[in-house]
């Protein structure tokens, strides 16, 4: 990767560049975009880091929610900082994590049923949220409680690009932990955990103890994540932040970048948030759905002819041009 | 201190409902079994086919029953379309792929019904009694459900008992492999399997909608539920599935009368997720 780091170099710093480009009217709908595209690729990548381990967890609403509910509620009702309402949910989301992955580890909850446990607490916390509606308002939601201005002590800004280079940041950081963990042992570990777990504990891999804390990581990145997309919409929703919707759309984004990329879950979510977007645009008001109707074709249609994500499909084409031209491995 | 006839009822209305969840286990259940895929959109031809059956009876003042026969009909086609359309092409993919698959066609046919009939709840209105029993009010149109469920179960048990294409089914769903070595052809198992599984959401569908309105989330609303009592009785396992049904509605039913009906909910899906831990093959299931 010798070409790789001024290639790197020029794109951070256009990405930096960006609020400054004029665009006229179209500035803050473009900021708002990326934005989400930013916040939404670090959610992915949370995903993917147990995803590309074969535990294909379908309930990372459950962690998603837990952290926005927790900082949003503590914010409204006790007035903590986010900053130290994080924390109070990171701490909880952890916990989360380790009762459900102990439990799944120990007794070798694997495949299908690992995803319908997991899309069971998804659920369970959709649920929690919606049945303590005196508190959380329920279906309609909860507003973030407005501190009046600007504020670092809120995390509430009016300028859109206090939060783009937020965002900005923590998506360099999901990448930069998402690398990290690719270069490290604990990925062979897993990776043999993944393939065989009865082999990779003969031969001396701690497999419960791999298991909790990838689940952990994850959850607490994608925890994260939640707090900052709500801090940023300034609202909570149980069925946008919890629930097998959301959890749902997390996956389809990262499996169509292809999830054992560093770039696939970027690529999955800024295709799949552009084309809502483009859709949303061309279709309007006048045609409710058509434009999720045309997203759900278009994932299937995907998944049946790229297999392998489109960053993945692309980039082993560039890779090996001699390789991609013989029959495919699946 | 709720009162003891309240208790009665809700577990009562639990049972009714019970039969009518099995109806969709099992139809979810047998397509597992025989294909190894979950399809993750299985409420959602329900769904289509409880808005055929609106359309027909409430609209166009077609009887009951034959709105019913047509939606069995519909379903066993979309079952068919689902398989050679999305299955078929990604029989040999990863599973994540497979699950997504369905997925997405979950997506597609919730956003469709919206865009197509908007997000409006709609409901037969039949005008059916409400029987007393003993201080107990029951609903007329969920004894019925409850009846015809279990005749339909009936006629599965008895197709996959004495027909020919039925015994090929449970020998898939026993071993792939040597099915193909005694001579059944597994593509004809799997479009019978679609179609039979698919017939099985019409007769929900056609149940379901005397006692529910139909709206475009109703699949989101039902389709976590069904997975999770396949799960519990054993993915493929039809005697485990039934049995779980009555077991979760139960549960919602009568912790929804005690609690909210979230919490019931809720209970039943913690229920769950403690049974997978305690007996990962099922409720019948023998310890790996």
């Amino acid at each position: 990767m010798s070409a790789g780091r001024p290639v790197v170099a020029v794109l951070l710093a256009l990405l930096l560049a960006v609020p400054f480009v004029p665009m006229g009217g179209m500035r803050q709908y473009v900021l708002h975009v990326l934005i989400q595209i930013f916040i939404w690729s670090f959610i992915g990548g949370a995903w993917s880091l147990m995803g590309r381990f074969g535990l294909l967890s379908l309930g990372h609403g459950a962690f998603l929610g837990l952290g926005a509910y927790t900082t949003t509620l503590l914010w409204n009702f006790f007035g903590l900082t986010p900053w130290l309402g994080a924390l109070v949910a990171v701490a909880l989301t952890a916990l989360l994590a380790v009762v459900v992955a102990y439990p799944c580890s120990r007794f070798s909850v694997v495949g299908h049923y690992f995803g319908l446990v997991t899309l069971a607490v998804g659920e369970v916390i959709r649920l929690l949220i919606i049945a303590e509606r005196d508190w959380t308002g329920g279906s309609l939601g909860l507003t973030v409680r407005p501190a009046g201005g600007d504020s670092l002590v809120a995390v509430q800004f009016a300028d859109k690009r206090v939060f783009y280079y937020a965002g900005l940041v923590l998506w360099a950081l999901g990448l930069w932990i998402w690398r990290r963990l690719d270069r490290s042992m604990a990925r062979s570990a897993m990776e043999a955990i993944g393939e065989d777990e009865t082999a990779a504990a003969s031969v001396g891999i701690h497999v419960t103890r791999f298991k909790i804390g990838i689940t952990v990581l994850s959850a607490v990145l994608t925890a994260i994540g939640g707090i900052a997309y709500a801090q940023y919409i300034a609202y909570v929703n149980p069925d946008t932040l919890a629930g097998i919707g959301v959890s749902l759309r997390i996956v389809f984004a990262v499996v169509l970048g292809g999830m054992y990329a560093l770039l696939g879950p970027t690529v999955g979510t800024a295709l799949t948030i552009a084309l809502a977007e483009v859709l949303r645009v061309v279709f309007g008001v006048t045609y409710v759905g058509m434009a999720e109707t045309i997203y759900g074709l278009l994932l299937i249609v995907f998944i049946i002819f790229l297999p392998s994500g489109i960053y993945g499909s692309v980039r082993d084409l560039l890779r090996r041009p001699r390789a991609a031209a013989a029959p495919a491995t699946a | 201190m709720i009162d003891p006839i309240f208790l009665a009822e809700a577990a009562v209305n639990g049972l009714l409902l019970g039969g009518v969840l099995a109806l969709l286990a099992l139809g979810l259940n047998l397509i597992f079994g025989v294909i190894d895929i979950v399809w993750i959109a299985y409420v959602d031809l329900v769904m289509i086919c409880m808005y055929a059956v609106y359309f027909l009876v409430q609209v166009y003042g077609w009887p009951i029953w034959l709105g019913g026969l047509i939606s069995v009909g519909l379903g066993a086609l979309l079952g068919v379309g689902v398989h050679l359309l999305i299955i078929s092409p990604i029989l040999g993919s990863a599973p994540i792929n497979q699950l997504l698959a369905t997925g997405g066609l979950l997506f597609f046919l919730q956003s469709f019904a919206t865009f197509l009939w908007t997000t409006d709840h709609r409901s037969v209105r039949v005008t059916l009694p409400t029987i007393e029993i003993g201080g107990m009010f029951l609903s007329f149109a969920r004894l019925i459900a409850f009846a015809v469920a279990l005749l339909v179960m009936l006629g599965l048990y008895l197709f996959l008992r004495h027909t020919y294409v039925g015994t090929a089914i449970r020998a898939v769903s026993q071993d792939r492999g040597a099915m193909a070595l005694m001579g059944a052809n597994p593509r004809v198992v799997y479009l019978v399997t679609s179609a039979v599984g698919g017939a099985l959401a019409g007769v929900a569908a056609a149940l379901l909608i005397l006692q529910y309105s139909v709206h475009p989330f109703f699949g989101a609303a039902f389709g976590p539920l069904t997975f999770m009592i396949c799960v519990l009785g054993g993915l493929g396992n039809m005697v485990g599935a039934f049995i779980a049904s009555f077991i979760m509605s139960e549960v919602i039913s009568i912790g929804g009368v005690v609690w909210s009906t979230e919490m019931g909910y809720v209970i039943a899906f913690v229920f769950f997720v403690v049974m997978i831990f305690a007996r990962p093959g099922g409720i019948l299931g023998k310890r790996a």
